[in-house]
């Protein structure tokens, strides 16, 4: 039952008689029980009518008494009224405001037809958002219905806001939400991962907005009139304005709106763990250039193809906590990464399910090694890139120097703490990176003694510091490097990263 | 025996002045392969004048050099460098099969009948910076003791 008022009735006379539907004018009333917009159309419409034809009945103050209007005579006048209220009003008519928004899309068929588009697609999901696109016309129509009803009240002393006015995207949401929920098996809610997306077009009234611009802006500068730009110029333009070149009510149009075909759209999901890589003939990321493939595979690829086929998502971005060259192995706990998933079509898995998907991973290839696999937040992932720049890192390195060493020989090195050393950008990225000159710290050394010409290097440095150019000094553009330190021409053979220092993600046991 | 390397080739011209910035490199100058680069003055006042003999744009003047001049003759291959250079992308591949190796200069100046070792170890050095632009991994060499 409708909780209209006796102040109502006039409203509702006008609007019907200016062609609107039943859930139009329900809105203009400031009907706001959602359930309302659920009722059929046929059902409100017969309310209304008669709510209309009650005239200043003391007894009745709402139209709730369906049984007492048809009791009461209806007098000559209230029938002419009656009459000409239901000419102007019927089901093929397309209301004058909604543009049919609010008519046959209101229907459980409709909800039944986006409901199919959103089970093609095969999303899970317990609940899902509902958002809807409507033309930016809709606020002219809108706002003309608004002043039309607005003069009407005014000589009745009354007052309407516009924000009062049940908006047309609520009382849709409110007409099909719970019709899709049913069909879908899923709470429709105000906050969901999982969005539904329902776009009305109209293009026969794509030109009303235009008068705005030129009225408003002085200028058309603007093929595509975005609903915001509609917004701000009618709350600049005066009454009287607007009134000039846009009739009010609206005109009636001869189409309905257009639905645009449903999407969907799934919030991204992160999926981070540490990663090792045992090759030395692997780039983390796939290397390309002109569209050539320079080398097979990457690890970015290898973790990322069984999380994509398992969450069904479109497209991923993988990230690390800095990376390794090709030819640089990385050992120990591995490096921090993190994959985004984008709009993955499944999104929950438990643990047993990340601890399965951590092993298919690992099997897939012997090149890589994949630990701590879990499903983070996105503000997870900033932890990680702090680690890229702030962490310390330590790597292992196989040296070869050109003049004969005894073990005695690099004892010093061991010594040597905090080495501030000054690294221009390595010519061999020299390419790809600004021209610029880093200092870093080297913080630690330890050396094992293999025979006259090769040791091995450990190292623990700042982040950011190249190692294999601190080793062979870059044409003396690092400085001071390890040929400085030991007074002889050195090169590096080999590079393992040992540790990345960052204690992100937060290690699952086994 | 190298007295002193000068950069400032002509008045209101030196490549000591060059700077570059962001990832593109702006503000590089551009060389021709006639570009003159600087002039060598041996202790026997002998002057050399050292060629680009690349097209591309100057990233990087060796200031290393102007303050220790041996370095040329001690460290040609490694801290005795003159410039870095960076050809165009498209002509990268072109430029790196135009240079000579060593023994094919050598051939050319014998041909020339002159010999003039400074500038041979500056040439050489220039080569291999070329190659290190490219975009070419580095690969780690097993050096043989």
């Amino acid at each position: 039952m409708l909780s209209l008022k006796e102040k109502d009735r006039p409203i509702v006379r006008k609007l019907l008689c200016a062609g609107c539907c039943v859930r139009c004018v329900l809105r203009f009333c400031c009907v706001g029980t959602s359930s309302a917009y659920r009722r059929s159309y046929q059902d409100l419409h017969k309310e209304l009518l008669a709510f209309i034809s009650e005239e200043n009945s003391p007894q009745s103050h709402d139209a709730s008494g369906e049984e007492k209007s048809s009791d009461a005579p209806p007098n000559k006048r209230m029938r002419i009224d009656e009459d000409s209220v239901t000419a102007a009003q019927t089901d093929s008519d397309i209301c004058p405001v909604c543009l049919g928004v609010l008519q046959d899309f209101c229907d459980p068929s409709f909800a039944e037809q986006v409901s199919d588009a959103v089970k093609k697609q095969q999303y899970e999901f317990d609940s899902l958002v509902l958002t809807v696109s409507l033309p930016a016309q809709l606020s002219v129509r809108e706002h003309s219905c608004w002043l039309h009803v607005k003069k009407e009240v005014r000589e009745k002393s009354m007052c309407l806001g516009k924000d009062d006015v049940i908006q047309v995207k609520d009382a849709f949401k409110w007409a099909v939400q719970g019709k899709i929920g049913q069909e879908l098996g899923a709470a429709v809610v105000a906050n969901s991962p999982c969005e539904v997306s329902i776009s009305f077009i109209h293009p026969e009234t794509e030109e009303d907005c235009h008068f705005l611009y030129v009225a408003v802006f002085l200028s058309v500068s603007q093929s595509v009139f975005t609903r915001m730009a509609v917004v701000k110029a009618l709350e600049k333009i005066s009454e009287e304005k607007f009134s000039r070149h846009y009739p009010c009510p609206p005109k009636k149009a001869n189409t309905r709106c257009t639905a645009l075909d449903t999407t969907c759209l799934h919030t991204s999901v992160f999926i981070a763990g540490r990663y090792n890589k045992f090759s030395r003939e692997l780039p983390q990321t796939p290397w390309v250039i002109d569209g050539e493939r320079r080398m097979d595979g990457s690890v970015e690829e290898l973790i990322a193809a069984p999380l994509l086929s398992s969450f069904r998502a479109d497209g991923f971005n993988f990230s690390s906590s800095g990376r390794e060259d090709v030819d640089v192995r990385t050992l120990g706990n591995g490096r921090p990464f993190a994959v985004e998933l984008l709009n993955p079509h499944r999104a929950k898995f438990n643990r047993t399910e990340i601890k399965q998907l951590q092993e298919t991973i690992n099997q897939s290839s012997d090149k890589i090694r994949v630990r701590d696999l879990q499903i983070v937040t996105r503000d997870a992932t900033s932890r990680m890139k702090e680690g890229e720049e702030e962490k310390t890192k330590t790597y292992s390195a196989l040296i070869w120097t050109q003049k004969a060493i005894e073990s005695p020989d690099l004892e010093f090195l061991a010594n040597i703490k905090d080495l501030r050393i000054a690294q221009k950008t390595p010519l061999r990225v020299l390419h790809r990176r600004p021209l610029a000159v880093r200092q870093r710290l080297v913080h630690s050394m330890t050396t094992i003694y293999l025979d006259k010409h090769h040791f091995t290097l450990k190292l623990c440095t700042q982040a950011g510091t190249y190692i294999k150019e601190f080793v062979h000094g870059d044409f003396g553009r690092t400085k001071p490097n390890l040929c400085d330190l030991m007074k002889t021409d050195a090169d590096i053979l080999e590079l393992d990263v040992e540790s990345v220092d960052i204690d992100w993600p937060p290690a699952i046991p086994d | 025996k190298i007295k002193n390397i000068n950069f400032q080739i002509s008045d209101g011209c030196s490549l000591l002045k060059n700077k570059v910035s962001g990832k593109s490199k702006r503000g590089g100058q551009s060389l021709t392969e006639f570009a003159p680069l600087c002039r060598i003055t041996c202790t026997d006042e002998q002057e050399y004048t050292v060629f680009s003999c690349i097209r591309g744009r100057l990233l990087e003047v060796n200031e290393a050099i102007l303050n220790k001049p041996d370095l040329l003759l001690e460290k040609p291959s490694t801290e005795g460098y003159i410039v870095v250079i960076l050809p165009k992308f498209e002509e990268s591949k072109s430029v790196t099969e135009g240079l000579l190796t060593r023994e094919q200069y050598e051939d050319v100046l014998t041909k020339r009948n002159q010999q003039e070792p400074c500038l041979l170890t500056s040439i050489c050095t220039l080569k291999l910076l070329t190659e290190s632009l490219l975009n070419q991994p580095l690969k780690l060499k097993k050096k043989t003791s």
